[in-house]
C-alpha cells in the first residue's frame, strides 16, 4: 500500500506536479483565493421507468475540494454521479463541469466506476499504458502504481489481482490522465482496514495537489474523514448540504449522548434540570442523555449527588449517522 | 479517432494471450492437411465433375474461418467486455466505445486476412488447388461475406447477458451456418433442394459466390445481393441494439 509516511504523502505527487507546470498554474491559482464552482447541477431528474431514481437535485462543486455524495444503498448516489460523469443522458435539469457538457470534458475529468472490470488478461502496466494514452497529458504511471502500492504487481494480469488491489488500480486509472476533477465511486469498498486508511491518504494527497474529488460513498466513516463538504442523499433527493461538522451541528447542536443503565430509578427532571442536557430518553433498561458542553460532568455529578450509579457508562459523540437518521429517519448503513 | 491505434495493438497481445485462437486458427489449416493428404480426397472424381474434393473444399474453409473468427472470437471478446464493463469505463474516457469495437473488428480482420492467405497459400503450394481466377470477384465475396458475419457477432454481442452467453450462442449457430455452407457436404455434393435455402444464408451465398470466382467468373449477382442484404440488415441491427452497458 501506499506509504504511511507523513512526509512520503505530501511529497508524493509533488515531482510529477512540478512537471505538467500548466496544470499547476490551472488550478493552483483558483485555490483557496474564491470559490470557483466547478460543477453545477440544477434540478437533475433521472427515472427508470417508473422508478424516480434522482429527484430534483441541485448542487455546485468547488475547485479543490472533496465533495462528499453520502447515502444509503439505492439512494440514487451513483446515478447522479453517472449522471454528471456524462455516462447516463438526464431526464431534466442542467448539468456543468468546468463550465461545458459533461461529455465534452473528459480529458479533464477521471472516473472510478463502482462496477467495471479489466479484460482478464491484461496486466498492470498495460492497462495503465493504455488509459494514459487516451489523455493529453498523462500523470506519471509508474508513480500512481507506487502511491497505491501496486509497483510489485506491475506484470500481474487483471485476474490475478486481489479484490483490493483491483480496486487501487481503478483508482489509478481515475488519475492517470492527470484530471483537474476526479470522481470516485465506493472507492475503498472491498479494501480492508489498513489499505483503507492508505487510500483515504492518498486521496487527501490528491486533493492537496488540487484536484476537485468527488467521492460517492454510503461510508459515514469515509465521509467524515475526507470530505470538506457532503450532501446527504435519501430516496433521490439531497436532504442537507454541508460541511461534516455543520450536518452534525444540526442534531442536538452537535453534541455528545452519555447512554447508561441506572443503579436506582430517578425522575428525568433530576438530570432536565441541568443546563448541558438537552434531551432524555429512556428504553427497557438503559437511560440515554444528549446534551453539550460538559455533559459527562454534569450528569456525572448531579447523579452521584442522589447516590445514583451509572452503571456501563459510554459516551457517544454525535456523528454523520446521527445526523443522517435525524434529518431522515432512516438509518445510512442500513445493511 | 482517438486511441484506436493503441486500442488495437492492446487488443492484439489480448487475443493472442487466450489458448482459444490457436484452435481457431488451427482447424482450417489442420483440415486443408488432412483433406490434402487423404488420396481419395486430392485426385479427380466424377462426384466433382472431374475436379477435386479439396478444390471444393477450400473455399468453404475460407468460410469456416469467417464464421469462428466473427461467431467465437468477436462476439464472444463483446459480449465480455459489456458484461464487465469494460465499454462502460472507456465511455468515460476521452476514447468513445465504439473505438473498441472497431479495435475488436480490426484485430479480427488481420487474422482472419492471414489466415485466408495461409490456407489458399498452403492448398495451392502442397496440393495444386489454383489460386482464385477472378480475384476481383473473390474479394468482394469475401469482404461481403466478413462484413454479413460480423455483422451478425456483432448483435449476438449485443443481445447476449454476457460473454459465456454470445460464445454458447456463436457455436450453436456455426452448425446450421457451417452446414449450409456445405462443411459436409461441399460444391456438387449438396443436394439441390438445400442449396436452394443455402442461396439465402450468408455463408452459403459466401461460398458459392467465392467457387465462381474461383472458376473463373464474377459471383452471381443473387449471392451477392443476400451478402449486401445480410450485412446492411444485420449491421443496422446492431447500431440499433448494442448496448454499452
Amino acid at each position: 500500500m501506499a506509504s504511511p509516511t507523513p512526509g512520503v504523502r505530501s511529497d508524493g505527487f509533488d515531482t510529477q506536479w512540478r512537471i505538467n507546470s500548466v496544470a499547476v498554474s490551472r488550478t493552483t491559482n483558483f485555490r483557496g483565493v474564491s470559490p470557483v464552482a466547478v460543477i453545477e447541477v440544477s434540478n437533475l431528474r433521472k427515472k427508470y421507468g417508473e422508478h424516480i431514481a434522482v429527484d430534483d437535485v441541485s448542487f455546485t462543486v468547488e475547485r479543490g475540494e472533496i465533495f462528499g455524495i453520502l447515502g444509503p444503498n439505492g439512494a440514487g448516489k451513483t446515478t447522479t454521479v453517472e449522471c454528471v460523469e456524462g455516462l447516463r443522458p438526464a431526464d431534466g435539469g442542467t448539468i456543468s463541469v468546468l463550465g461545458m457538457r459533461p461529455q465534452d470534458v473528459r480529458e479533464r475529468v477521471g472516473v472510478q466506476l463502482q462496477t467495471s472490470q479489466l479484460p482478464e488478461k491484461m496486466r498492470v502496466r498495460e492497462a495503465m499504458d493504455l488509459f494514459a494514452s487516451f489523455y493529453p497529458r498523462p500523470a506519471d504511471g509508474a508513480k500512481l502504481l507506487d502511491d497505491l502500492g501496486l509497483t510489485a504487481k506491475r506484470d500481474a494480469r487483471y485476474k490475478d489481482l486481489s479484490g483490493g488491489q483491483q480496486q487501487r488500480l481503478a483508482i489509478a486509472l481515475a488519475l492517470v490522465g492527470d484530471p483537474e476533477i476526479a470522481f470516485l465511486d465506493e472507492l475503498t469498498t472491498g479494501l480492508d482496514p489498513q489499505a483503507r486508511r492508505d487510500t483515504w491518504q492518498l486521496i487527501e494527497g490528491v486533493r492537496d495537489r488540487g484536484v476537485t474529488v468527488v467521492l460517492v460513498t454510503h461510508f459515514m466513516e469515509e465521509a467524515e474523514r475526507l470530505c470538506d463538504r457532503l450532501a446527504l442523499v435519501d430516496s433521490g433527493r439531497i436532504v442537507a448540504i454541508d460541511t461534516p461538522a455543520g450536518l452534525v451541528s444540526r442534531v442536538d447542536g452537535g453534541g455528545q449522548r452519555l447512554r447508561f443503565r441506572p443503579s436506582v430509578s430517578f425522575p428525568d427532571s433530576l438530570l432536565t434540570a441541568l443546563p448541558e442536557v438537552t434531551g432524555i430518553a429512556r428504553t427497557a433498561s438503559q437511560v440515554v442523555v444528549s446534551g453539550n458542553g460538559n455533559l459527562l460532568q454534569a450528569v456525572s455529578a448531579a447523579l452521584t449527588a442522589h447516590n445514583v450509579v451509572a452503571l456501563d457508562l459510554r459516551v457517544e459523540q454525535t456523528n454523520l449517522e446521527d445526523a443522517f437518521m435525524a434529518l431522515t429517519g432512516r438509518e445510512l448503513e442500513g445493511e | 479517432m482517438t486511441g484506436l491505434s493503441r486500442l488495437t495493438g492492446s487488443e492484439f497481445r489480448l487475443m493472442f494471450r487466450d489458448p482459444g485462437v490457436f484452435f481457431v486458427l488451427g482447424i482450417p489449416i489442420l483440415l486443408v492437411l488432412i483433406f490434402g493428404l487423404i488420396p481419395a480426397m486430392s485426385s479427380p472424381s466424377p462426384d466433382f465433375g472431374g475436379g477435386r474434393f479439396i478444390d471444393y473444399y477450400v473455399p468453404v474453409l475460407v468460410t469456416m474461418i469467417i464464421a469462428m473468427l466473427s461467431l467465437n472470437v468477436l462476439a464472444g471478446v463483446l459480449g465480455t467486455y459489456r458484461e464487465r464493463g469494460v465499454l462502460r469505463r472507456l465511455g468515460v474516457t476521452p476514447v468513445r466505445p465504439a473505438a473498441l469495437l472497431m479495435a475488436q473488428a480490426l484485430v479480427n480482420l488481420a487474422v482472419l486476412l492471414a489466415m485466408t492467405v495461409a490456407l489458399l497459400l498452403i492448398a495451392n503450394l502442397a496440393f495444386d488447388v489454383p489460386m482464385p481466377r477472378q480475384l476481383p470477384g473473390f474479394l468482394l465475396a469475401l469482404v461481403l461475406s466478413i462484413g454479413a458475419m460480423f455483422g451478425l457477432g456483432l448483435v449476438i454481442a449485443a443481445l447476449a447477458p454476457n460473454g459465456k452467453a454470445a460464445n454458447g450462442i456463436g457455436t450453436v449457430l456455426f452448425f446450421p451456418l457451417g452446414f449450409l455452407a456445405g462443411l459436409w457436404t461441399p460444391g456438387p455434393l449438396m443436394p439441390s433442394a438445400i442449396r436452394h435455402i443455402a442461396d439465402f444464408s450468408p455463408l452459403g451465398a459466401g461460398v458459392q459466390a467465392m467457387q465462381r470466382a474461383w472458376d473463373g467468373s464474377f459471383p452471381e449477382p443473387l449471392h451477392l445481393i443476400v451478402l449486401v442484404a445480410y450485412t446492411a440488415g444485420l449491421g443496422f441491427l446492431a447500431a440499433k441494439v448494442f448496448r454499452w452497458d
